[in-house]
């Protein structure tokens, strides 16, 4: 968690505005936002958000820090741009997702649903171990963090008839300079 | 032709015959992929999602080892790294604050004059070639091109066609013989990376994509990315259990659709590393009159 850094302004309510940082972090804004509805119309998520893509906007607009870092919609996107590429007012809500996913992260990482934070860690992990996902590993890492052992065990021996999984993961040659990548981007929860 | 290649994650698992199939294609239309060397994972949704340098740092240090391996366009099979990498070449381009931080983050010399190439907009430029070389016209199958989110969104980064009405799909398969048909869902998203970690979206949105392309009457539906693939044909036992879609539908990689065309041996092309079986197609294939000269050829 941010433990190791000095207590930023953001992590104090009313001290700093998750509007501007988001403004910051995308170079949008929000403002640009008539709440038409149309971004939530083409989401192929939005049966499944308790906050949808214009309301989510919305409550950026109204600077609602709290709501919108612990809702678990902004988890949903599934970055498909459709909401991106229909927006008559030229505006950008899947940027805007993805910058309220990382400062979520940062600060209330219990509120990232279990099985999604448990996804990505794996998948980054693949990364900075090998350089590369090895699906197969991917899967037994993501099945530790997640606690979901039994998904798709029934799965394991059809992709392995058909040639699907590799077992032995290889090291890339330049590991050092992916791994200086994560250090170079890491944010703050992470320990470098 | 030469086009450096960039493979992916995927193409070395579970969608080994897009790789496959993709190389004899490439082969028999004499396109030469030379591979970038040493490439790493584009980082997918899962760095985008926690990480906006991360995102764009990852792909473009493969952009990067293509500029010193002096390649001018690097091809992308699966949607999701041509995605990635196309934005990171986007904002690279056009967002100053992110390319100095990636440029001191990379630490390589790097100009971004690389460009990006989806193997729909490869192949929608040798169509002619393929025509020419149509060994098995695939006459009367229809098929639902499906697009997916990656391969055309956002306009501004995959801007080679249009966003909401694209046809480079459409161009390859009538190249082929084979009858694309006109559907509702080809830009609808198959739920993506929550395959593992939310399986229930997956299957209602794979569902919803297979009956309108069965009410169609799409015979088989084609994709050209592996997450697309491992959704509809892998999590499709689970779209069929819950009903209202009465039979498999098989879904094959363009590539390996185009290979056939060519008169390619289904089994090289990786056809049997599918879940559902693509038989029903092969038969109506060996079936047409078409049949003999592929067998001169294997």
């Amino acid at each position: 968690m941010a433990a190791a850094e000095p207590v930023a302004a953001s992590a104090v309510p009313g001290t700093r505005s998750l509007l501007a940082e988001v403004q910051d972090a995308t170079g949008l804004d929000p403002a640009h936002c008539y709440q038409c509805g149309k971004c939530s119309a083409g989401c192929p998520m939005a049966a499944e958000m308790e906050l949808k893509t214009h309301e989510i906007i919305r409550l950026l607009q109204l600077d609602r820090r709290e709501r919108l870092l612990a809702t678990e919609s902004i988890w949903l996107c599934l970055t498909c741009e459709t909401c991106t590429t229909r927006c008559p007012n030229e505006f950008d809500p899947a940027a805007v997702i993805d910058a309220l996913r990382e400062i979520a992260l940062r600060e209330r990482r219990d509120s990232v649903p279990r099985h999604i934070a448990a996804f990505h860690s794996a998948f980054l992990g693949q990364i900075r171990s090998f350089g590369r996902v090895f699906e197969f590993g991917l899967v037994a890492s993501y099945k530790l963090r997640s606690r979901a052992f039994f998904a798709d065990v029934l799965a394991v021996p059809g992709m392995l008839a058909r040639g699907k999984l590799a077992l032995a993961p290889r090291r890339i040659k330049g590991i050092r300079e992916v791994r200086r990548i994560f250090r170079k981007c890491a944010t703050r929860e992470e320990p470098r | 032709m030469k086009i450096g290649y960039f493979p992916g994650c995927s193409l070395h698992a579970t969608a080994r015959e897009f790789d496959e199939s993709l190389r004899l294609v490439a082969a028999a239309l004499d396109i030469e992929l030379d591979e970038v060397q040493d490439w790493a994972c584009c980082g997918a949704t899962s760095a985008h999602a926690t990480n906006h340098a991360l995102g764009i740092a990852l792909p473009a240090r493969t952009l990067a080892l293509a500029q010193r391996q002096k390649l001018d366009r690097v091809l992308c099979p699966c949607a999701a790294c041509y995605n990635r990498l196309a934005t990171a070449r986007h904002a690279l381009a056009h967002d100053k604050k992110t390319a100095a931080q990636v440029q001191s983050i990379l630490g390589l010399a790097f100009d971004n004059s690389v460009g990006v190439v989806s193997i729909a907009e490869m192949l929608s430029g040798v169509t002619a070639e393929i025509r020419k070389q149509t060994r098995v016209p695939l006459t009367d199958v229809k098929v639902a091109c499906y697009y997916g989110c990656l391969l055309v969104r956002p306009p501004d980064v995959c801007g080679f066609e249009d966003a909401e009405v694209p046809s480079s799909l459409e161009s390859i398969v009538s190249a082929t013989g084979a009858a694309p048909v006109k559907w509702s869902m080809a830009l609808e998203c198959c739920g993506g990376g929550f395959s593992l970690s939310r399986t229930a979206s997956v299957v209602r949105l794979g569902r919803l994509i297979l009956r309108a392309a069965r009410d169609a009457g799409a015979q088989i539906i084609v994709v050209a990315c592996p997450m697309c693939h491992s959704n509809l044909d892998f999590r499709q036992r689970a779209m069929l259990e819950r009903g209202g879609l009465n039979q498999p539908m098989p879904v094959l990689f363009l590539s390996e659709l185009v290979g056939l065309s060519l008169g390619l041996d289904p089994d090289r092309l990786g056809l049997r590393r599918h879940f559902v079986s693509p038989q029903p197609l092969l038969d109506r294939i060996s079936a047409s009159k078409a049949m003999p000269e592929r067998r001169e050829q294997a």
